[in-house]
């Protein structure tokens, strides 16, 4: 550690650019210093059923979004963001995130696949390949693998069935909320000693006995946990049932970063949302399911405290909806949709990607919103510059076959 | 590939086929295995569930309820728009409190329906008949995600799914896709044609005709038009398949040809209140063209036109018999056992009793080494049958099933539970599970001899390091527990 230049990876990197190197060499991640890497910590939430990202983000600004969505615009009560583009109201915790520089969009951003399927969608999403079943592992296990060779670092899916994209050879721990086992019974042992030569259920149980240690640990050093930025008022006529989900979402995240700030806890996980289908009734269920994610995500947010600013959370779906509401107000499945990138290492910046605009010529098919940015340059960028993945190992291992998809630089 | 023997051909039956052996059931399937399930397979289809009542009768408590609801919204806004400045929210809301007794209505429905279902599956001695009924529900998912959808999931596998698992496949088919389950759930009962008679009068005619209406239900707020979501599962999930060879044109096309089917609502006759009805104004006119195939028009003659197409064609039987060959025997099935389920569903022309009976035949499905790891559900299924226990309230399955993934009636996508180990497997449901065994053992096991269920649970699946285990436990209840956590009892 040569101080006083590598105080802080911003501070290497304005050093640097004083020496007249280039900015594609200022992407490189290898400028971080080892130890710093270890603290760095990704999220994925995967956000299922096909999320409608006019609606995440609806493009106040652009002149065809009132007409395209009718009733269900969102041009009076969208949360400011920028010239084009607002937030859904029931994103509060991210609109404030966004103000503060830590939260940004990617407006029209896709995976490679366009039959409009959500469990092909789903597939291609997580597995990170180029089609549908060319892949059987999940691009994040892939990441863990190839990170594991440099050190140590473990991964955490949240919930009780285990997602495809943390699926594969590097072996992840999983975790939902519940009871805590019994530590004097002797049932743990003697089943690790009947699954010891049993592929799936000797790891499965030791890694899950293993998690239930920690989450006893974090519950005992979360201790006092900071206020929410939404906690002040929560509007009296919120019903009982929607306050009760709002404060479930926020603890889930909230015990998440748990883990996550635990010494030895894992630095990549991923948490599915269900439930984004919206073909029917949009506005009402859209407003439960984005309300929350963004508890989850204010929990993640005020849950790991000072690590946040080692955290980047990306927020993605399998695909958009289409741009114009059906005939029983909502939408069918589409193409390109909005993801989130929040972190408190963020570079300030516009949108991530282009805006296709809604014009009738840009639209993809005449019915979906166009992409202009593919899926695994996203996760690639922030895999190369957050996470140090060097970039041979990302395009040959993690996400093959996807040159064209070039990492977003500039995110971190 | 290994032969399974007598013994082992009798425990397979009844914990692979079956839904996991009772005490005694193994002795009975000894005789001739394949009969013993061959016994199982009728013409009249699978059982029903007790206590369960019809749809209509569902869905018209439903809508008055919803109604209520509705009348109580409106009268507390007219006292808060009477009463300035007082806050009308304020007061509790009193036990007949219509939200209330909807979300109460909704809970009992779906536990008591799942209740009479875990029941027949604890209880039953034709274990393949209703496993084999589970995987067609499965199949045809309707998901009490939804709350409407929820009052009738019981009685969508009452009066679609179970007379029918074992007759042809097109009139389970068309039995599914026209109920009032599958219609709400996803979203055909709101599908107008954007150039129905209904559409035309909701544009333009419904401006001039009565203010008062206009005013509770503004038209500019009310989008009329297609909705595509069950032509593409249809195509998708339930017939040919993702790889099956349509396009978005022809999903299009399909929800085209759909419009008008829908169910009963207060403006229609009383006989037709929540039952599947079919409106000629609100179907889409003209001729409709999916996956190659031209249909004249014709109402809802064109909707039975197509899924009659869609259930004779191969891809179909690809797509279902791989799917049965997953869920029964392996999660990757070999090419001969779905050839064999493919054979014998072309030569009946998709009758599903042959195609069960085929299976049954198929010596790749009695491969000793268990491939399939339990779903939740017929994890808890199998652990109450090999306790041979009657639990009292079987409500309390409910939160077990959920912090297991697999809340009650409760899939998140149409697509259904998943059926491979990857799924299932995690770390977090291992400790669940074992969570379970041990509180549901410490509850059942009384003065048994866990040896001897173990024994009669697995017969000649039972391995000898889980036996021994079972026999060297400290108490009745962990050796029940080590047992019900044992790899091969965890495995069918």
């Amino acid at each position: 550690m040569n101080a006083p230049m590598i105080t802080s990876r911003r501070g290497v990197l304005v050093g640097a650019a004083s020496f007249g190197l280039s900015l594609q060499l200022l992407a490189l991640p290898a400028v971080a210093a080892d130890a710093d890497l270890a603290k760095r910590k990704v999220i994925v939430v995967i956000c299922r059923g096909g999320m409608d990202g006019l609606s995440v983000a609806p493009p106040v600004g652009d002149p065809e979004y009132r007409g395209l969505r009718g009733a269900l615009a969102l041009n009076g009560t969208a949360l400011p963001l920028d010239g084009t583009f607002g937030l859904h109201p029931a994103l509060t915790s991210v609109q404030a995130l966004a103000q503060a520089g830590e939260a940004r969009i990617a407006p029209a951003i896709a995976t490679p696949d366009r039959a409009r399927s959500h469990f092909e969608a789903q597939d291609v999403l997580e597995t990170g390949a180029a089609g549908v079943y060319t892949a059987s592992s999940g691009w994040l296990n892939r990441a863990v693998e190839a990170l594991s060779a440099h050190r140590k670092v473990d991964a955490l899916s949240v919930g009780p069935t285990a997602p495809l994209i943390l699926r594969g050879k590097a072996p992840t721990a999983s975790w939902s909320p519940g009871r805590t086992v019994d530590a004097e019974a002797r049932l743990p042992t003697l089943l690790q000693d009947l699954y010891r030569n049993d592929p799936l259920l000797g790891p499965a149980l030791a890694r899950g006995l293993a998690t239930e240690v920690m989450a006893k640990a974090a519950a005992a050093d979360m201790g006092a946990q900071a206020p929410s930025m939404t906690a002040q008022a929560p509007a009296t006529n919120t019903p009982q049932l929607v306050r009760q989900g709002r404060e479930a979402a926020r603890s889930l995240g909230v015990s998440l970063a748990g883990f996550m700030r635990e010494p030895g806890g894992p630095q990549v996980a991923a948490i599915s949302l269900d439930g984004f289908d919206s073909h029917a009734n949009q506005a009402g269920l859209l407003n439960t399911r984005l309300a929350y994610m963004d508890a989850v995500l204010d929990g993640i947010h005020t849950g790991l405290g000072a690590e946040w600013k080692n955290t980047v959370v990306v927020v993605a779906t399998e695909f958009g909806r289409t741009a114009r509401i059906n005939g029983t107000s909502g939408t069918d499945h589409g193409t390109a949709s909005t993801a989130l990138l929040l972190s408190g290492a963020l570079k300030k910046g516009g949108i991530v990607g282009d805006w296709p605009t809604l014009k009738a010529n840009a639209l993809f098919e005449n019915r979906d919103v166009a992409p202009t940015l593919d899926m695994r340059g996203l996760f690639k960028g922030v895999l190369a510059e957050h996470m140090g993945l060097d970039r041979a190992v990302l395009e040959r291992d993690v996400f093959p076959g996807s040159a064209a998809a070039k990492p977003v630089a500039g995110l971190i | 590939m290994t032969l399974a023997d007598q013994d082992m051909k009798a425990a397979i039956a009844a914990t692979r086929f079956g839904l996991g052996a009772r005490p005694g059931e193994i002795a009975e399937a000894r005789r001739d295995p394949q009969g013993f399930l061959r016994a199982q397979i009728r013409q009249e289809g699978a059982d029903l569930l007790a206590g369960v009542a019809s749809s209509s009768e569902r869905l018209g408590d439903f809508r008055e309820h919803q109604l209520e609801q509705r009348n109580a919204r409106l009268q507390k806004a007219a006292m808060a728009a009477g009463e300035e400045g007082k806050d009308a929210r304020l007061g509790e809301p009193d036990a007949r409190d219509p939200v209330k007794i909807v979300g109460r209505m909704l809970r009992q429905d779906v536990g008591s329906d799942f209740g009479a279902r875990v029941q027949l599956a604890v209880t039953t001695g034709a274990g393949f008949r209703e496993h084999w009924a589970n995987f067609w529900a499965n199949h045809f998912t309707v998901s009490a995600t939804k709350a409407i959808t929820g009052t009738v999931i019981g009685p969508f596998e009452n009066e679609a799914i179970r007379p029918h698992v074992f007759g042809r496949f097109a009139d389970l088919l068309g039995a599914v896709e026209t109920h009032p389950a599958m219609l709400t759930y996803l979203d055909q009962i709101q599908s107008i044609g954007p150039n129905s008679q209904a559409a035309e009068f909701l544009k333009t005619g419904a401006n001039r005709r009565g203010v008062g209406r206009a005013r509770l239900q503004p038209v500019a707020n009310r989008s009329v038009g297609l909705n595509e979501n069950l032509a593409r599962e249809i195509l998708e999930l339930h017939t040919v398949g993702i790889g099956g060879g349509y396009t978005q044109a022809d999903v299009t096309e399909f929800a085209r040809a759909m419009t008008g089917l829908s169910i009963g609502g207060p403006r229609d006759p009383a006989s037709a209140a929540g039952a599947a009805v079919f409106r000629d104004r609100a179907h889409e006119p003209g001729e409709r063209t999916v996956m190659g195939v031209r249909y004249r028009a014709g109402g809802k003659d064109q909707t039975g036109a197509i899924l009659g197409d869609l259930a004779a064609k191969p891809a179909t039987a690809t797509f279902i018999c791989t799917k049965i060959a997953r869920h029964f025997v392996a999660d990757e099935p070999s090419k001969a056992l779905v050839g064999r389920l493919e054979a014998a569903w072309r030569s009946s022309r998709g009758d599903l009793g042959r195609v069960a009976e085929a299976l049954i035949s198929a010596p790749e499905a009695w491969e000793p080494t268990p491939a399939k790891f339990k779903t939740p559900y017929e994890f808890i299924v199998s652990s109450y049958r090999a306790a041979g226990a009657q639990p009292e309230n079987f409500t309390r399955i409910a939160p077990i099933l959920t912090g297991l993934g697999q809340k009650p009636f409760s899939p998140a996508s149409p697509k259904g539970w998943p059926e491979d180990a990857q799924s299932w497997a995690a770390p977090d449901a291992i400790v669940k599970r074992m969570q379970f065994a041990q509180a549901f053992s410490s509850a059942v096991v009384r003065d048994r001899d866990p040896k001897t269920l173990a024994a009669e649970a697995l017969g000649a699946r039972l391995t000898p390091d889980t036996a021994k285990a079972v026999a060297r436990a400290e108490t009745r209840a962990e050796g029940l527990a080590l047992l019900l956590m044992s790899p091969e009892f965890q495995r069918r």
